[in-house]
């Protein structure tokens, strides 16, 4: 591979790859990682002293909660998966990016898109639905660099010099596939203003299309971008081909059909048709199938470069989250079977669920996925493994420390919600139940801390690798694939 | 073997391969989610469910804004342990104009669907200014601002009425014209109240299902103990 020192951008050749892009894009990641825990970490400790808002609305657990979720899951997440994509959509392409001025372009826009939407909420503008609360314009700015972001993608996938499309790709694809029809369906509404809209979907029908959307941003962008993710970067860490090609298509094709039947789990028992309900759940529990196929194969991929785990810390990021996504994947199943669903609904084990995925596979794979990528971009070494191998064990503790925690709350606020006396009376208060939170609240917020010293130590040794240095320019090979 | 060879075909045109991801991830959408759409029962409005007066509708918007549906559900399941905890469970017609709908997807706080005419308007106050005034253990946040400013802030209601009036809501002219008269004088904190009392206030008052209550529905009738039917918050705010 011809690897050369790019004197500038004047001088540049105009057959290397566009990475520069990429880089501002893991960057901006890491910041987002930053600010969104940073809000995670006060909203649980707004739990456990509900008087440090001091009074002021942007403050205020409710504003600063939804802050927290969009900037995990739009801001470093997405910000994560698009500079992946564009790193690894060249390299399996063995093409420069199409319209790199469009990629550059999806970077600014998005940053500056969240950046002002995440203000937008602080200021009190909420659309009302779950990971869809960014108001109309920004629905719409969302829409606008999304499209651009296809543009970008497929249009390097139409100008490739290898005929077949990796398999990292068709997630990738996926992703922005579904994500722009889920959002531009359940963002449809009348404004009033440019701070409020009305959903144009009422009542049981927009629980029906809400839900719709939210499992399967869950679906396609936390479990389908990243395991995009996964695809391109594990085989080429543990430098070994994906296990099974032919799992790999059985898994993508059913992954891609049976996780939008999945969104009614979240309304059981709800006010909404017992049928929908019914294959809701049933679907949820065949997802199972395609998520541990997926799992296989990576595992089977690591498989015989298990050494390489002793002194690699990205390597180790990565294949821990294959076992955190092997979780996630079991216990989003279990938790949608009905009976279930009874105990864990709007109860905290939901929280806990959550992380086990964002924490444990989104996080990690994404950590680990950076060590990897930011000393190539780079062409330097990582400043520090020691640092590194100290994150991947703050993040171990942290994530395994709350997800205890919020099974223990969770499972006992579920109970004791239901629970009779003998003659048929409600065992405890609300009031009472709440209140015995107080521990298990406490403990996650001590997680959540751990877990952030780790992503602190992330950052400055990413910023010690780059300080001081340009993304160096790496041609295509000069073979085509044809 | 044949399988994989026609997958060498789609793998090798990024056209075919958009199109088969659309199409396979549609399938779910279009037989699960739109027949709902076109199932107007679903949306129907119950016998008591009317489209809220101006007041409601502003402590609606408010109630979104500040989140309070990332603590609260307003969702009854059809449970015997709930019903008991909160009153008659929810029905689809009663969220024919919820635009968002709020049933939420977590109880850190209580469900609020029955909320109404369970506690006075004064407690509510008092609740929202500084809720540990009221409950001593909460860990609701305290939403003094909302009794600083006045109800009419941000777009005009008669927008917000016209606009869910060309979404099928029944306001009449007569309604939307008088709709800013309607909040003079008030502040956030009412418009919100005005909201919270209505939750679920036309069951309370003998609607559908009242038998299947097992507590009094009148507040001052309601049993003092907190492990009782009353079990929302301290018992002395049943008072």
């Amino acid at each position: 591979m011809a690897v050369e020192q790019a004197a500038g951008r004047a001088l540049r050749p105009a057959g290397v790859y566009h990475d520069r892009a990429v880089t501002a894009l893991v960057l901006c990641s890491v910041v987002w990682a930053l600010l969104g825990m940073l809000a995670g970490l006060y909203v649980a400790a707004e739990l456990v002293w509900p008087e440090i808002d001091f009074g002021r609305e942007w403050l205020s657990y409710g504003r600063l909660r939804t802050l927290h979720t969009n900037a995990v899951i739009f801001g470093f997440g997405v910000s994560a998966l698009m500079g992946t994509a564009f790193y690894s959509v060249q390299r399996t392409c063995h093409v420069p990016l199409f319209a790199p001025r469009l990629a550059w372009f999806c970077c600014i826009g998005w940053q500056l898109g969240m950046l002002a939407g995440g203000l937008s909420l602080l200021a009190g503008w909420n659309a009302g639905k779950e990971y869809a609360e960014l108001e109309w314009p920004f629905d719409i700015a969302i829409a606008v660099v999304w499209v651009c972001f296809a543009v970008v993608f497929f249009g390097t996938i139409a100008k490739r010099r290898i005929q077949p499309i990796y398999v990292s790709n068709w997630f990738y694809g996926a992703l922005i596939i579904v994500i722009a029809m889920l959002h531009i369906v359940n963002s449809l509404a009348v404004p009033v203003g440019l701070s409020k809209s009305y959903s144009l979907f009422a009542g049981a029908q927009d629980a029906i299309v809400q839900w719709w959307y939210g499992h399967n941003a869950v679906g396609f962008l936390l479990t389908g971008g990243f395991l995009g993710m996964l695809y391109y970067f594990l085989p080429k860490h543990a430098d070994r081909p994906i296990w099974s090609y032919r799992l790999s298509i059985v898994a993508f094709w059913s992954f891609t059909y049976a996780y939008i039947w999945a969104g009614p789990h979240h309304l059981h028992y709800n006010a909404i048709p017992e049928w929908v309900q019914s294959l809701g759940m049933v679907m949820s529990l065949v997802l199972l199938a395609p998520s541990w196929a997926t799992m296989v194969n990576g595992v089977m991929t690591v498989a015989g470069a298990w050494e390489k785990l002793k002194t690699d810390p990205a390597l180790k990021f990565i294949v821990l989250s294959l076992a955190f996504y092997g979780l996630a994947t079991f216990e989003g199943p279990m938790m949608s079977i009905k009976s279930v669903n009874v105990v864990s609904h709007f109860t905290d084990w939901t929280i806990g669920h959550v992380h086990s995925g964002a924490l444990g596979w989104n996080a990690m794979i994404t950590f680990g996925t950076f060590y990897f990528l930011v000393p190539r971009l780079m062409g330097a070494p990582l400043h520090s493994v020691r640092l590194a191998n100290i994150h991947f064990w703050l993040a171990l503790a942290g994530t395994m420390l709350y997800i205890l925690a919020m099974w223990g709350a969770g499972v006992s606020q579920g109970l004791l919600w239901l629970s009779l006396d003998e003659i048929g009376e409600l065992s405890f208060s609300f009031k009472d139940i709440m209140a015995s939170m107080a521990p298990y609240y406490a403990l996650r917020l001590a997680a959540g801390l751990i877990f952030f010293a780790g992503v602190l130590l992330l950052a400055f040794n990413l910023f010690m690798t780059v300080k001081g240095r340009r993304t160096i320019a790496v041609a295509p090979p000069k073979t085509t694939g044809f | 073997m044949d399988g994989v060879g026609l997958h060498k075909r789609l793998e090798a045109n990024s056209g075919l391969l958009i199109f088969g991801i659309l199409l396979v991830s549609a399938i779910g959408g279009l037989v699960q989610v739109l027949p709902s759409i076109f199932q107007d029962s679903l949306v129907a409005p119950t016998a008591q469910t009317t489209p809220y007066d101006p007041s409601e509708l502003i402590g609606r918007d408010i109630y979104i804004r500040e989140g309070c549906g990332v603590c609260h559900s307003q969702q009854v399941r059809p449970l015997l342990a709930e019903i008991k905890r909160y009153g008659p469970y929810s029905r689809a017609g009663e969220s024919a104009y919820d635009r968002p709908f709020l049933w939420g997807s977590k109880r850190t706080g209580p469900d609020l669907h029955r909320i109404g005419g369970r506690y006075s308007d004064e407690w509510h106050r008092l609740h929202l200014i500084d809720p540990r005034s009221v409950v001593p253990n909460s860990i609701m946040p305290a939403y003094p601002w909302l009794a600083e400013r006045p109800a009419n802030r941000g777009p005009d209601v008669r927008r917000r009425m016209r606009a869910l009036q060309a979404l099928g809501h029944p306001y009449s002219e007569a309604e939307i014209a008088a709709a800013p008269a309607a909040l003079a004088g008030l502040m956030e904190i009412d418009a919100l109240i005005a909201y919270l009392q209505g939750l679920g206030a036309t069951l309370n008052a003998g609607g559908f299902d009242q038998a299947s209550r097992t507590a009094p529905s009148t507040r001052e009738q309601r049993p003092h103990s907190a492990d009782g039917g009353d079990a929302h918050f301290a018992p002395e705010a049943a008072g």
